[in-house]
């Protein structure tokens, strides 16, 4: 069973997205998409102060098995990537949802979220 | 409805993720295929390669037969169990399959092909074996369990009584017959190890005393890195109908000393030969970040090529492939990954061998 966590918000892509409160929020993938994916080697990531449009690749996490783009959920501008990925992009398959987010962004709000529940029912 | 070995069971039992592998449901991995692949390299894994097939060759014109089969030349198989890799060539010298044949004796060969390719090899040997005196024996009722690592011949004998006194003073490349087992030194990963073929019945056992010996269980995701990093080429992308032995870089698996053999394909060959081919099988070594993927562009200092096979090197922790790009091509080249181009060094594989980084 994958782990899904209640505290934040997911996209039909299968990123999670939580809202830090002061307009930013941090993303990253489910573990759904890492068991997916499988073992992870080498994260891209944007760079702070990227500003990127709605659907927009912007982060590529590649597994031995495939390459995945990571489409921006909204306009943002990245604040922060997560830089221990460069050096260890493991941590995206051991913690997906703590140690290994991708990003963090300003951004003026989010269409098209699901709430954890909703989430689980589209992996049914 | 997928095709299940004997040993399907036994992937469940051990959480192996299960895919669809021409047609087989066959373990990806058993949770990580990057700890599987280190395992090999560093200790001892067991595949499940029951989906390939065994054909034994049986009857007075049997060595006969395999001399106008396929393109390497049995007749330097002179040891029982002495095993030999080799093309199965059309007419137009294009790969129907890659194989490994084993000698018995003049009137015994036995043979293991792809998985993919068994119906069409099976019809194409039947077809050639018109007029010889041969029987064609495809053994559906076997299964295949590689052990493959440093330490594997070790966990074989523990596992499997009796193995060490038959398989003790076994060379690579050789293969000897325990009761219903067939125990050879051959592999599909760059380490040392066991192809174990075995009766589909006593699969499902064997497998078990290897996993209480400590073998751990690999999926095809370890098996296809290690096969890569060890430079070995993969039928159907390093190779194909359309594709000769020459352009392959598989040179060495043909043998056009005898020139009174007339293998099926030797014609086509030799006037490729005298044209010169310009093609070959490099290897590359990304020196950025990213993984290199089948099919990719790839741009060399004498043209345009493709990767045949890319991935992710475990043991290096870079990016390598096998790629079909211009003969003589050197130095630098360009691959283009994902939108943009990054640079790549021409290698000549294999890339890991015995544990050793070798590029």
């Amino acid at each position: 069973m994958s782990d899904i966590r209640d505290d934040r918000q997911y996209t039909k892509s299968h990123e999670w997205i939580l809202d830090n409160g002061d307009g930013t929020y941090t993303m990253g993938i489910t573990d759904h998409a890492q068991a997916l994916l499988g073992d992870m080697v080498f994260v891209e990531l944007p760079s702070e102060g990227d500003e990127t449009s709605t659907e927009d690749e912007f982060c590529v996490v590649e597994s031995v098995k495939a390459a995945s783009g990571v489409y921006a959920p909204a306009d943002l501008e990245v604040v922060e990537a997560n830089e221990a990925l460069d050096a260890e992009p493991e941590l995206v398959n051991t913690s997906c949802y703590d140690k290994g987010w991708l990003v963090k962004f300003k951004s003026e709000g989010i269409n098209d979220l699901m709430d954890a529940t909703t989430y689980s029912e589209t992996l049914d | 409805m997928m095709k299940q070995t004997p040993l399907y069971q036994a992937h469940l039992d051990a959480n192996g993720k299960m895919v669809d592998f021409g047609g087989w449901e066959m373990p990806l991995n058993y949770g990580s295929q990057l700890e599987e692949h280190n395992q090999v390299r560093h200790d001892v894994g067991m595949f499940d390669v029951s989906h390939m097939s065994v054909v034994d060759f049986k009857g007075a014109e049997a060595k006969q037969f395999l001399r106008v089969l396929i393109a390497n030349d049995v007749d330097k198989l002179k040891t029982k169990g002495k095993a030999l890799y080799s093309c199965m060539l059309n007419e137009a010298g294009g790969v129907i399959d890659d194989l490994i044949v084993y000698y018995q004796n003049d009137t015994d060969y036995r043979m293991v092909i792809n998985a993919g390719t068994t119906e069409k090899d099976i019809a194409w040997i039947n077809a050639q074996a018109q007029g010889f005196d041969v029987c064609v024996e495809p053994k559906f009722d076997l299964a295949m369990i590689a052990v493959q690592g440093p330490n594997a011949r070790e966990k074989v004998y523990q596992a499997i009584p009796g193995t060490e006194e038959i398989c003790g003073e076994l060379k690579p490349f050789n293969a000897a017959s325990l009761g219903g087992l067939f125990i050879a030194r051959t592999g599909y990963t760059g380490e040392d190890g066991f192809e174990i073929m075995l009766p589909s019945s006593s699969a499902e056992f064997t497998w078990k005393m290897l996993l209480e010996a400590g073998v751990k269980p690999c999926g095809l995701g370890a098996r296809d890195t290690l096969r890569l990093e060890a430079g070995m080429s993969l039928y159907g992308s390093e190779m194909n109908e359309a594709v000769s032995p020459l352009e392959a870089a598989l040179t060495w698996t043909l043998d056009l000393s005898d020139k009174s053999r007339a293998f099926v394909g030797r014609d086509a060959l030799e006037i490729l030969q005298q044209k010169g081919t310009n093609k070959t099988i490099v290897g590359l070594v990304l020196e950025g970040k990213g993984v290199i993927r089948d099919h990719q562009k790839v741009m060399t200092n004498l043209g345009e090529g493709e990767v045949t096979s890319g991935s992710f090197s475990p043991t290096m922790g870079k990016a390598i492939a096998l790629a079909s790009v211009p003969k003589g091509s050197e130095g630098i080249c360009e691959i283009e990954m994902r939108h943009k181009m990054v640079s790549a060094k021409i290698v000549k594989p294999p890339f890991v061998r015995n544990g050793k980084i070798l590029v």
